[in-house]
């Protein structure tokens, strides 16, 4: 493996991630000693306001994936109107390609406790939930620990170091749907119902959970601003692009040499994250790749120098999302992965919207039929019919997200979708699965 | 049919004290993990006991349980083997992984083998793509795993063996897996230590650290502002831009010399008025007006409604004061109301407009016509109309 050049080396910015390689971070010992709750203690003596006014100037924005400035979430929140608030915590990290939040709670548990404390003081709840996949139960557990030790310590219950300041925190396992990623959905899950998201407006900072105001943020959202309680919002914004400020966690994943986590600042390019892996695999050749997750549009080998921040990423036709960079090289098919893709979010379609219920259910039998070789012309003009009966058509993103990838690969392989229709490539599938594909 | 012991009756009223009093209903998912440690899934016996803890139906309570991957609806073996076969962990080799199983234990998707062992799963991304291909054994992680790797875990936990997984900590059964996901702790020496940062986590970060690389300029004691200050200094700075502009402008207008700069201290607004244009600037329905800055609007609401005596609060569109004339008296708004009453005259009869007597008389005309002709004359009716 060659080495990085230095000027690619100094796009790594390890600041949410840097404790994982203190194999003892996730107890409260070791964290105290690595500036562990240092941030809690400065935060208690400012007014909420300022804290508020800090993220605000920070310019952190939601690391879920739609980027939302945190700051300005915060600031919606109603003060004074005598309800309770709620600060939940999105910890259902299932978007597939996305593996940053499950590293995060598992080595570092306390650095989101203490984000959570923080940022309920800031928008004055007395309660918080950290709503975690259930799937996640190495992260739970370590969470669950975490938020123990914060209790006996006193950072967590009554009165917090002697601030006046109460919150109680529950960490609140899920039980497999990835629609409860959606912060609606999410909530009406935590309220004990099925996973299905609410019309907006009303938006949770009025009508959240239990009806009050409500901020529901990411998991390295939380995991931030103790940082930047800390550090400041100026050197928060040392790092990243003018609009898209601070340290983020890339996950590469696929034909990579060396996959894995790359904290660096937003805006460094698929180019650099390959030669921080060490390049494609042996033998592989980039073909196509995510820049967020399955949800964003399909990227190409042409757009390896495109800045992955949230603006930049947007005009070349897709979306930054989670920067969950899932890269696949010649040897894989995108029509495939497409129908792979379409296999998941049909599976996790609540089911409460027809476009998506129904367009997900039948774009995959559509897939099947391409892939093993009996597929028509028409389908092509079928899928792409399908995906705009379903994009903006339901409640929430993730029929959207279903399209994209259809969409994005029909528009740089639809050469691909040919072969398989003109019978140039061998079908993918067999007879037997095509059961009710017609 | 389950009687619940007195220990899962006594978690049971744990879990619901963690939610707010009126507010028990959001117990329900740990709940159904709770009936699940007992049971092995989730049965109408499961089903009824959450009920009855909550004051739900069971309908309300099937309608969640039934919802989510998780809550099993038939019994379950002592290990949940999931294989992920998404797109990067099928691509990558999860898939034969997955068939290799299903055929080694003679079971397909979501079923036990029938010694109660195994049920074998596909799943839809465990988020761990970076360790791709993975399987996972009561949801704790097994990496990079091939055919044969796999076909070893299965033959080891059918033989009674818990193998350790990659990450995460040692093995129990999928009930003891349960009273965890209600909520509670994993109380078995040590476990909650298992399991090291795999190496993929730690690529970045070891990376930076063989460079000797950080995010420079990290001060953990860099002072929080006030926003109070923050506010001072964001107005001190957008008068400094405003003067700098106004400045420009001048320059190119050639009016150096005796530029009228009023407002000395810098931060009121009228230094940066743009050139009187009185006829704009007195008019109140003038069309179009410029927003005062560049903000959302929430954000500037949320200001101008908590401001303080730093805050350089912009004049609301439309009402600025041309700076070089004189402000209007009070008796002239005085003069201008008395000036509108004179040219309004008051309705003859003091009724309300349109209550003439023949109105009704009118409206009971029209309606008869389009009733009877069926609309058939339009255009008499929307003649009538126009005449009234």
């Amino acid at each position: 493996m060659t080495t990085p050049r230095p000027e690619t080396l100094a796009k790594l910015t390890p600041v949410l991630t840097k404790r994982w390689l203190s194999p003892d971070a996730w107890r409260i010992g070791t964290y105290e000693k690595l500036d562990g709750y240092a941030a809690l203690r400065k935060a208690l003596k400012s007014h909420p306001d300022d804290l508020i006014q800090l993220v605000k100037d920070s310019g952190l924005r939601g690391r879920g994936g739609a980027g939302f400035p945190t700051g300005l979430k915060w600031g919606f929140i109603p003060q004074g109107d005598g309800k309770p608030h709620y600060l939940v915590v999105n910890a259902d990290e299932g978007e597939p390609g996305t593996c940053k939040d499950l590293p995060l709670m598992t080595h570092d548990p306390h650095s989101l406790v203490e984000g959570v404390i923080i940022a309920s003081y800031a928008i004055r709840a007395n309660r918080a939930y950290i709503y975690i996949r259930g799937e996640a139960v190495h992260a739970a557990r370590r969470l669950r620990n975490a938020v123990r030790e914060a209790q006996a310590k006193g950072y967590l219950g009554r009165n917090i170091l002697g601030s006046g300041f109460d919150l109680e925190l529950v960490v609140h396992s899920g039980a497999g749907a990835y629609i409860c990623g959606e912060e609606t959905a999410l909530l009406d899950s935590l309220e004990g119902f099925r996973g299905q998201p609410r019309l907006r407006p009303p938006f949770p900072a009025t009508h959240g959970l239990y009806a009050s105001p409500t901020v529901v943020n990411n998991v390295g959202t939380i995991a931030s601003v103790p940082y930047i309680v800390l550090g400041g919002a100026a050197w928060w914004k040392t790092m990243g692009t003018e609009k898209s400020a601070g340290p983020m966690i890339y996950s590469l994943s696929g034909r990579v040499a060396n996959p894995g986590q790359f904290e660096c600042s937003l805006g460094v390019t698929l180019r650099e994250l390959l030669e921080l892996a060490g390049g494609m695999q042996p033998g592989h050749n980039l073909r196509f790749w995510t820049p967020g997750g399955s949800s964003t549009p399909l990227l190409t080998a042409e757009h390896l120098d495109v800045p992955l921040d949230f603006e930049s990423v947007a005009a070349a036709g897709s979306i930054l999302g989670t920067t969950a960079t899932q890269i696949f090289s010649d040897q894989d098919c995108p029509v495939y992965a497409t129908y792979r893709w379409l296999e998941f979010y049909h599976h996790e379609s609540c089911g409460k919207c027809t476009p998506c219920r129904e367009g997900n259910y039948w774009m995959v039998r559509v897939y099947r039929r391409i892939l093993s070789g009996q597929g028509t012309h028409e389908d092509l003009d079928t899928l792409l019919d399908t995906c705009d009966n379903i994009l903006g058509r339901s409640f929430c993103g993730l029929g959207d997200g279903a399209t994209s990838s259809v969409t994005s690969s029909l528009q740089y392989f639809k050469q691909d979708y040919l072969d398989y229709i003109e019978g140039r490539t061998a079908p993918k599938l067999s007879d037997k699965q095509l059961v009710g594909a017609h | 049919m389950t009687v619940f012991t007195e220990q899962t009756r006594e978690r049971a009223r744990e879990i619901v004290s963690r939610y707010p009093a009126d507010r028990s209903r959001s117990a329900l998912l740990p709940l159904l993990h709770l009936v699940q440690a007992e049971e092995g899934y989730v049965s109408p016996a499961g089903v009824e006991f959450c009920a009855e803890v909550l004051g739900l139906n069971k309908a309300q309570v099937g309608a969640v349980a039934t919802f989510y991957t998780m809550y099993k609806r038939k019994p379950t073996g002592d290990y949940l083997v999931s294989v992920c076969t998404n797109t990067m962990c099928n691509v990558l080799g999860g898939q034969d992984v997955y068939d290799t199983l299903a055929e080694h234990l003679g079971v397909g998707h979501d079923e036990t083998t029938a010694d109660g062992k195994i049920t074998l799963e596909h799943a839809e991304c465990l988020a761990a793509c970076d360790y791709g291909p993975v399987m996972t054994v009561n949801y704790d992680f097994f990496d990079n795993v091939d055919p044969r790797g796999a076909v070893g875990v299965v033959d080891e936990l059918r033989a009674g063996g818990r193998p350790m997984p990659t990450r995460g900590a040692r093995l129990c059964t999928l009930k003891e897996m349960a009273v965890q996901l209600a909520g509670f702790a994993d109380e078995r020496e040590g476990a909650v230590a298992d399991g090291g940062p795999g190496e993929s986590s730690l690529r970045g970060l070891r990376l930076a650290q063989q460079h000797g690389i950080s995010a420079p300029g990290f001060d953990p004691n860099t002072p929080i502002r006030s926003k109070a200050e923050a506010d001072r200094v964001a107005a001190e700075a957008k008068a400094k831009a405003e003067a700098a502009e106004k400045a420009k402008a001048d320059a190119a207008a050639k009016s150096a010399p005796d530029a009228p700069v009023k407002g000395g201290d810098g931060a009121s607004a009228p230094t940066g008025v743009e050139p009187a244009q009185p006829e704009r600037a007195t008019g109140s329905t003038t069309p179009d007006v410029k927003a005062p800055d560049d903000k959302s609007p929430q954000v500037r609401t949320a200001e101008t409604r908590q401001p303080d005596a730093a805050t350089a609060v912009p004049d609301a569109p439309g009402t600025k004061v041309p700076a070089d004339s004189v402000p209007p008296a009070p008796r002239d708004a005085q003069e201008a109301e008395v000036a509108g009453v004179a040219a309004n005259p008051p309705a003859s009869d003091g009724k309300p407009a349109g209550d003439d007597a023949g109105a009704q008389e009118r409206n009971l005309k029209e309606a008869e016509a389009g009733a009877g002709g069926n609309g058939a004359d339009p255009a008499v009716a929307s003649e009538t109309g126009v005449q009234k």
